[in-house]
């Protein structure tokens, strides 16, 4: 696919946009619809064409399977430490009301803090973000690997 | 009304066009467009989050996936040894026994159905008061039922470290898994990948 300029160019354009709404669709998905699970996906997707496109060695220089076995992780670690810090906080489990001083809520006669709900929602989406991408390049990495092995040996 | 008939159609279709091709590399493409058009009737029916993850991980990710594991697999189908006539029958009266079962359904949309009564009213009606953000959507997911979604992130990552179990880290072949050490170096996914 590589040898096809179409492709190659039209990836090479298409990639940056890709990123940047999935960025969009991380950070803005309090407003419109989105979320860490789909902002995760389309990252993960625009990596992957640019993968398909300019081979699974020049990814991997990039973005190498050590950082993305690492960043699986670290955004279930994220959305946990979240919670834990609810804890420390006075709070339960994901109760991110107590993340920060209270703001001037919304509601009229009740007092809600959305500030620390906010904020939480905000962190607590980046972790699923994280981790799905990372999920979604390791998954494409570990069958592009094997498919490379593989093709090895049957040319051996 | 005239837009659901028109997707419903086209989803069906493009199954019937699934099954009878044996082609796997059409299967797959087809695949995809199925996803595609799910996605567009997921938007029709008001359900943009969900019909944003089914364009990206039905019609993109999994695409590519299948694809790759094509390429490990072979891309034809091979002919069925018999003609499946009893799957058919199987699959025709649970067919039948559903479209029965949808008669007890309420009205889809209905706002005095059994699920639009229960919490819906409540996150509708105070989740912007209580979390302050406009999607309640993503109040429901990120903030009510938070634990749910750790849950499904936690499920996300379980799925990866079965495919590393699986598959093996993905690291380039030279810095080998267990078991393919004696590839040798070699440049992997260059142009010559291409199909």
């Amino acid at each position: 696919m590589k040898s096809n300029p179409i492709v190659r160019e039209v990836t090479n354009f298409m990639m940056p946009p890709i990123l940047l709404f999935a960025l969009y669709v991380q950070f803005h998905g309090e407003y419109s619809p989105g979320g860490g699970f789909q902002a995760g996906v389309v990252f993960a997707a625009g990596i992957i064409a640019f993968a398909l496109v300019h081979g699974l060695e020049r990814t991997q220089r990039v973005i190498t399977p050590g950082v993305i076995r690492t960043l699986v992780s670290v955004g279930l670690l994220l959305y946990i430490a979240v919670g834990f810090a609810t804890m420390l906080l006075g709070g339960n489990f994901l109760e991110y009301d107590v993340l920060l001083a209270h703001g001037e809520g919304h509601g009229g006669e009740h007092e809600y803090n959305t500030h620390g709900q906010h904020l939480g929602i905000l962190v607590i989406e980046l972790g699923v973000g994280i981790t799905v991408t990372a999920v979604m390049i390791a998954i494409f990495y570990s069958f592009a690997a094997r498919r490379a092995a593989h093709r090895l040996g049957r040319e051996e | 009304m005239l837009i659901d008939i028109a997707l419903l159609t086209l989803l069906a279709i493009i199954a019937i066009a699934i099954v009878r091709t044996r082609g796997l590399l059409a299967v797959v493409m087809l695949a995809g467009i199925y996803s595609f058009v799910s996605a567009g009737l997921l938007t029709w029916l008001d359900a943009v989050d969900v019909a944003l993850t089914e364009a990206a991980v039905g019609a993109g990710i999994t695409t590519v996936l299948l694809l790759l594991t094509m390429t490990l697999t072979g891309a034809r189908e091979a002919a069925p040894q018999s003609r499946p006539v009893l799957p058919l029958l199987v699959v025709l009266a649970t067919g039948a026994c559903l479209i029965y079962g949808t008669y007890d359904m309420p009205p889809l949309g209905d706002p005095q159905n059994p699920a639009q009564q229960h919490v819906a009213p409540r996150y509708l009606e105070q989740s912007y008061d209580e979390i302050g953000i406009p999607n309640a959507v993503a109040s429901v997911l990120a903030s009510y039922r938070g634990y749910d979604t750790l849950g499904e992130v936690a499920v996300v990552f379980v799925a990866a470290i079965g495919v590393f179990l699986l598959l093996g880290v993905g690291y380039r072949t030279r810095r080998s898994a267990p078991g393919t050490e004696n590839v040798p170096e070699h440049p992997v996914g260059d142009q010559e990948d291409a199909r």
